[in-house]
């Protein structure tokens, strides 16, 4: 009599719009989900591993080749964890040229996330590719949105992809000042564009789901966090990186190459956009709180499908803020600082696009590294991507196959996984029974 | 009217991958007149970019298929879809076959866009190119060097 069988497999056997490699697997057991498994099969990367006997210096460079989309993310927390083994004090006009630099990431990662990989799901498109037949207009706004972000990290990293000017105590080389000068009308554009697409996503279809999550995130007395700030929690957490093993460990799991992060006093966490925002709300820019508002969210939120306006909210502060840090850049006296190296353990945690990224590295005094630790986050989110899916799954077992196996991948690139980077990600199964 | 640009797609480190690197290289060797030779990583909105506005395109990429190593297919993209099941998928599932159809979807592809995928074997972290796939970029470069230049004879 029942139209719903007790027994169902959904499987997802190569999750698409997603970075990496892997799969996913529901089932369902008497009309009650019995099993979620964020299946990741890109194999394991060692960096760590390959990081060991190697100088302080290359660290940058190294770690910036685990991501083609957040290079930027490495590189930062790799210099901030060795600048701090070492005592380096760091000019404030480098400072500054490296949240620039992190902007450019940002506005990059987030406006093909936007419009390229998520969108496409709201507006019912199999892809960006058939949602730019029937909208071609929106599609080259999103392009031309991600190349802004794209000249920054050219102007500042030397080039755009695994940027080549980034080293521990600073830069290279840094621009003049007639060099970023050019990118202050393109920010003015990407900002009006930015608010533009708050307004655009606002306007999507989102299902009434809440999770109570415990959000980490930096806090910075008082900027949006990039690369400074404690680590800071929805139920208390207040730490500084070095701290950070402390309160979270890392376990395996069969079905996934990468490490499940924990936090170990409450297991499972949610990093990203969505926890930035919620715990740093009153740190976002005029425009974005204001754009924020007007886009019908609150201080809080948490509903990961509407992780797409965040994520627009959080393109208005990066590009508002590179066009600030470009109004008022004048080069430092010079581009780096003195390296001293000696044998010393530095920790850094950063705000990569999908959240906080660790890294720990413990050197000799020659500046060799002795062992590495790095934790990305979307092996911090995995847990959480695992927990909503048990939930959303079992609110939605009358929807048929296809079209639970389409919410399903949905709700897996709310966070924009990044699974090359997770090992160091999708096929969907739901096994209905 | 731009100058033709020849694209070698894939990551030099990664074994066959790395054959448009290759035939890049081979090119360099004697450089064409008036042809840009760049290499991509294959992401595809890079590809997109940088073949706006061109109106003479070939790239080269490697393939993963059905076939024996080495094995040359030409397709002419600008007339048709490129099997995406020859293609590895790139950053975040977008790689040249996409680029090729988010472009033509955008009207930006170029009016002659030539895509050679090379067959290879081996996509091992830290390998070189396999023998079959050594000897193929060779024959790539001499076809590329016709493509480019329809008057071009082989010493």
């Amino acid at each position: 009599m029942s139209a719903v069988p007790s027994r169902r497999t959904i499987r997802v056997d190569a999750l698409a719009r997603v970075e990496g490699e892997g799969a996913l697997d529901i089932e369902v057991r008497k009309g009650a989900v019995s099993d979620v498994k964020l299946r990741i099969f890109e194999p394991p990367r060692f960096f760590e591993a390959l990081l060991r006997g190697r100088l302080y210096s290359e660290a940058p460079d190294i770690t910036a080749r685990i991501c083609g989309i957040c290079p930027v993310a490495y590189q930062m927390s790799a210099v901030h964890a060795l600048e701090r083994a070492y005592g380096v004090e760091i000019d404030p006009a480098v400072r500054a040229l490296r949240r620039l630099l992190y902007c450019g990431e940002w506005i990059e990662s987030h406006a093909l996330h936007v419009y390229m990989l998520h969108a496409p799901d709201f507006l019912g498109y199999e892809s960006a590719i058939h949602m730019a037949q029937d909208h071609p207009g929106l599609v080259e706004l999103g392009l031309k949105l991600k190349k802004t972000g794209n000249e920054i990290v050219s102007a500042v990293g030397g080039r755009e992809i695994h940027p080549i000017n980034v080293r521990v105590g600073g830069f290279y080389r840094v621009p003049t000042r007639a060099e970023l000068l050019p990118l202050a009308e393109k920010l003015k554009w990407a900002t009006e564009t930015a608010l533009e697409t708050v307004r655009w996503v606002a306007g999507f279809p989102f299902p009434d789901f809440e999770q109570s999550y415990e959000f980490v995130a930096l806090r910075h007395p008082s900027e949006y966090p990039l690369n400074e700030g404690r680590i800071v929690s929805s139920k208390g957490l207040d730490i500084d990186a070095a701290a950070y093993e402390e309160h979270f460990f890392e376990e395996h799991v069969p079905h996934s190459n990468a490490l499940h992060s924990v936090l170990k006093e409450r297991g499972s966490y949610h990093v990203g956009p969505l926890a930035r925002y919620s715990l740093n709300f009153d740190r976002l820019c005029p425009e974005a709180r204001d754009a924020a508002r007007e886009a019908g969210l609150r201080p809080t939120c948490s509903n990961p499908f509407r992780s797409i306006v965040v994520r627009a909210v959080e393109t208005v502060e990066a590009c508002a803020e590179a066009a600030r840090i470009v109004a008022a850049y004048e080069p430092p006296g010079r581009p780096t600082a003195d390296v001293v190296p000696r044998g010393a353990v530095g920790h850094a945690c950063t705000e990569a696009p999908r959240g906080i990224l660790y890294h720990r590295y413990r050197t000799d005094e020659q500046g060799l590294i002795v062992d590495a630790k790095i934790v990305p986050p979307t092996a911090q989110n995995q847990k959480t991507i695992e927990a909503d899916l048990w939930r959303f799954v079992g609110e939605n077992l009358r929807l048929p196959d296809d079209e639970l196996t389409w919410r399903c991948e949905q709700a897996v690139r709310n966070y924009d996984p990044c699974i090359s980077c997770a090992t160091h990600f999708l096929k969907l199964t739901v096994d209905r029974q | 009217m731009s100058r033709a640009l020849v694209i070698g797609v894939g990551n030099r480190t990664r074994g066959d991958d790395a054959v448009g690197s290759a035939v890049i290289r081979g090119l360099r060797a004697d450089p064409p007149a008036e042809v840009d030779l760049y290499e991509e990583s294959g992401e595809a909105t890079a590809l997109i970019e940088t073949w706006q506005g061109r109106e003479r395109v070939i790239l080269v990429d490697a393939a993963a298929g059905e076939g024996s190593p080495g094995t040359i297919r030409r397709f002419e993209a600008h007339e048709g879809s490129l099997p995406a099941a020859l293609f590895a998928t790139s950053t975040h599932g977008f790689g040249v076959a996409h680029a090729v159809e988010l472009s033509r979807a955008l009207r930006t592809l170029p009016p002659t866009l030539i895509v050679y995928a090379v067959e290879g074997e081996d996509f091992e972290a830290g390998h070189g190119l396999s023998l079959p796939v050594a000897d193929a970029v060779r024959e790539v470069v001499g076809q590329v060097r016709r493509d480019i230049q329809p008057n071009f004879r082989e010493a």
